[in-house]
């Protein structure tokens, strides 16, 4: 093997590494327990995935566009909470579109803020995390929410129903990574966003008008966030406020695994799928060990800084730099 | 008496990367009192050459030898403990700490418990800036200092240690004339304290006027030294890349057509004022000034970048409000940049999408971009231009500065302008790239486009030019022909010499 030096070596891991980690990963889990390679452990892991993945879609959008969206899980819980109040009072058929309406408003309220007024997006999404959550419990007075009559409403085919066998939720968490992929890789638009957040001042002086295009990326993310709000309250019929808390950090570690940069200007729908699944199938993993749920805290935050690292490590070329 | 030896020495270095030999056996001595250039064009291999020697790179093959003992260099604190220090191109310094924190970081005096000793540390900042002969003290804040200023403090870090050799790395990129001066002041001062000094600068004006000896490089390979009293630009120029440049006056006379822009008593603030001029179809028409003499934001202004504050612009005749980029590009109004990093390119995008993207909505098949139509564009101007990259899919940031370049223009002639920008065409762009630039300015003349050049290099202006502008502070103050301006007249015009009898006389 001429040529493979050290530092070879290191470029290789740095590039592929998540891929290699994700893989070693997989096979350790099969080796352990049987049951993890079973259809339908698989399928159950991309149906618990389909929620946040279907957040995570969305802050692609974002975080290519070069902003954060942090508010995402604390918006997850509104949705969930709106849409199963108005499910009683107005009746579903009424009550999604007016919880996607109101879902709508606050991301465009953000993407206002961050691409017209130009104000840093970690503070305001970080901001709305917490003013977001204070308008859920102020819309539910703090209580539960749960739909009166369970057994008798067609909501539940979201979350629960299937479609030639295949779990709803997973349709539309595929169908829309589909549809979003192609709108980020084919579409002028998507095109915008690389631009946007690659260099947002080259892109102003192609003429490209930046805050027109965050907005819209903050617009896509809330319409995900009710998406993902739909499967959550119609899978479960009944509802937590805090349904959707600390979920915006495993929705930016799925993006991140997934190999976007959060400097912007890079990233794909189809890689953040991969994140989101690697995330699910390490967690799964962990729970077919027999280790407590607690335990994949630690053990997703060690692998999403191991990603960021190889990121970082990747641009240089090699995995350690004392320069730099 | 014994021959001096070199106080640094590299022999045969090789360096290889992924399917570039990026040196390839490069030699190069420096002497102790001397100043060396290294030339070379963009990708020629100067800066890895200079990170083999400060020990950011190992090198394959070949060695390192100060005061002719060989040397390993493993970091740039190495190569500095051992005498050798880099002044960059980019400055490293923290704006907030004062200027002995800077000279002495990582290095502060200390006291008993850690503690930092002020007395000593400002004492011993203040004896390095008398040597450099500075108007500042080792209090202020770095951040407050002029870029000039700040170069100084660099110099001031290098100083800390005894250098036996300083490297510049394109020192005079942003400094004024007369900030150039003092520089060349200091440079002058560490010769005679013997030290020894590698110049790395495209500039030849500034090489013929410090250096002893001149060494190339092309591609990779060692091309020789030049002793500099005994060699012509050309003979260094057909070193690099080859061939000799051609910088003549333009003289070329075509006819021009009708009035495409035209502007009228333009201002905006303190930037300019009532700037009135006009451009024909097929004319180049150069604004030359000095830095901050507002033809930027004249460039700016016409490409919705600014509001002006008075003034009209016309377009074939017809007024137009241009309120932002898109209106602008809408009205045929196109601009090169200055600043091809920052405002030009998305550094992180391939060739393809960067040309494309101000016209990427009509690029489309159905509501898709259409892969053929934009591959078509990009073929063009790739072929028009001849930018060299493996193909559209090369990132751009990975292309040398003239290529880059390239691709900007394309994209803006893409775009079929009816008046072209073009603001420092040339600036970082190796000699090469340089007269391809200059001939493709040209012939957008010719082919009958109205081209606005703006550069701060005369013999670039008055290369490229149908006829020239003066600017000085904000205000035209003189037009020329290309028969009537002479090297003289410019300079008159853009010092401000005119602008006093400008004001005497009304």
């Amino acid at each position: 093997m001429a040529g493979l030096t050290k530092q070879g070596i290191g470029a290789i891991l740095a590039k592929q590494g998540i891929l290699i980690a994700f893989a070693i990963f997989m096979i350790g889990f099969a080796l352990a327990n049987q049951r993890f390679i079973a259809i339908d452990n698989i399928s159950g892991v991309i149906r618990s995935s389909a929620i946040l993945g279907v957040m995570a879609l969305g802050v692609t959008f974002v975080v290519i566009g070069g902003n954060f969206d942090l508010s995402v899980g604390s918006m997850m819980s509104f949705s969930t909470i709106v849409v199963l109040d108005l499910h009683d009072k107005l009746g579903p058929a009424l009550a999604i579109p007016a919880m996607f309406g109101l879902t709508l408003a606050l991301g465009a309220f953000i993407g206002f803020l961050v691409g017209y007024m130009k104000l840093n997006s970690l503070i305001v999404t970080l901001g709305m995390l917490s003013a977001i959550h204070g308008l859920t419990l102020t819309w539910s007075g703090g209580k539960n929410m749960d739909i009166a009559d369970k057994a008798g409403t067609w909501f539940s085919v979201f979350g629960q129903g299937r479609i030639l066998g295949v779990p709803v939720p997973i349709l539309i968490f595929l169908g829309l990574a589909v549809i979003l992929g192609i709108t980020l890789s084919k579409t002028p638009f998507g095109r915008k966003v690389y631009a946007v957040g690659g260099n947002g001042q080259a892109a102003t002086f192609s003429g490209i008008p930046r805050a027109r295009i965050v907005f819209l990326t903050y617009l896509m993310s809330s319409f995900c966030v009710a998406v993902a709000g739909l499967l959550q309250a119609s899978r479960s019929l009944g509802s937590q406020n805090t349904v959707g808390q600390g979920m915006e950090l495993e929705v930016l570690a799925a993006v991140v695994l997934g190999g976007a940069s959060l400097m912007g200007g890079s990233g794909t729908i189809f890689k953040t799928v991969i994140g989101v699944l690697i995330l699910g199938f390490i967690q799964n993993g962990l729970l077919l060990m027999g280790l407590a749920f607690y335990v994949q805290y630690v053990v997703t935050w060690a692998i999403i800084i191991l990603a960021v690292w190889l990121d970082v490590a990747a641009k240089r070329g090699r995995l350690w730099s004392p320069t730099a | 008496m014994t021959a001096p030896i070199p106080v640094l020495r590299l022999e045969g270095i090789v360096k290889t990367f992924p399917g570039v030999r990026a040196l390839d056996g490069v030699s190069l001595s420096v002497m102790p009192g001397e100043v060396h250039a290294l030339m070379g064009e963009n990708g020629a291999g100067k800066s890895t050459l200079m990170k083999v020697l400060g020990g950011i790179h190992a090198p394959d093959t070949g060695q390192i030898f100060i005061a002719e003992e060989p040397t390993v260099m493993t970091s740039p604190q190495q190569a500095k403990a051992k005498g050798v220090v880099f002044i960059h191109q980019e400055l490293s310094l923290a704006d907030e700490l004062s200027v002995a924190e800077n000279i002495f970081l990582g290095e502060l005096p200390l006291k008993s418990f850690g503690r930092v000793d002020w007395t000593k540390l400002y004492a011993d900042t203040d004896a390095i800036l008398k040597t450099l002969n500075v108007g500042f003290d080792a209090k202020t804040r770095v951040g407050d200092l002029s870029i000039a200023n700040q170069q100084m403090v660099e110099i001031g870090r290098a100083l800390t240690v005894n250098p036996r050799a300083v490297i510049f790395d394109e020192p005079t990129a942003s400094l004024t004339d007369a900030e150039k001066v003092v520089l060349f002041k200091v440079i002058a001062d560490l010769q005679t304290k013997g030290v020894g000094i590698i110049y790395i600068s495209h500039r030849m004006e500034e090489i013929f006027k410090i250096t002893d000896r001149i060494s190339v490089l092309r591609d990779g390979q060692y091309r020789g030294t030049l002793t500099t009293a005994d060699t012509s630009e050309d003979e260094v120029t057909q070193l690099m890349i080859g061939r000799s440049l051609d910088l003549s006056r333009n003289t070329s006379h075509h006819a021009l057509g009708d009035v495409a822009l035209e502007v009228r008593g333009l201002c905006c603030g303190k930037l300019f004022h009532d700037v009135s001029f006009a451009l024909r179809k097929g004319e180049v028409l150069g604004f030359y000034g000095l830095v901050g003499a507002g033809r930027t934001e004249i460039a700016e202004t016409l490409f919705g970048l600014r509001t002006p504050r008075a003034g009209q612009i016309l377009l074939n005749g017809q007024e137009v409000k241009i309120t932002s980029p898109i209106e602008a590009i809408r009205h045929g109004i196109s601009l090169v940049p200055e600043d091809r990093k920052h405002q030009g390119l998305v550094l992180g995008m391939n060739c393809r999408d960067n040309m494309t993207l101000p016209q990427i909505d009509d690029l489309t098949a159905g509501p898709f971009v259409s892969d053929g139509a934009e591959v078509a564009i990009f073929d063009h101007y790739r072929d028009k231009l001849d930018i060299r990259t493996p193909g559209w899919h090369q990132t751009v940031g990975n292309l040398s500065g003239g290529n880059q370049q390239k691709i900007v223009i394309g994209k803006w002639l893409s775009m079929r302008p009816q008046v072209l920008i073009v603001d420092e065409p040339t600036r970082g762009i190796d000699v090469g790239s340089k007269a391809e630039i200059h001939n493709l300015i040209r012939d957008l003349g010719a082919q009958g486009y109205a081209v606005i050049v703006i550069s701060s290099e005369m013999p670039e202006v008055l290369h490229v030019s149908d006829r020239i502008i003066a600017m000085f502070s904000g205000r035209v103050m003189r037009e020329f022909t290309s028969e009537e301006v002479t090297e003289d007249n410019l300079v008159q015009a853009i010092s401000g010499i005119e602008a006093n009898k400008f004001v005497e006389g009304r």
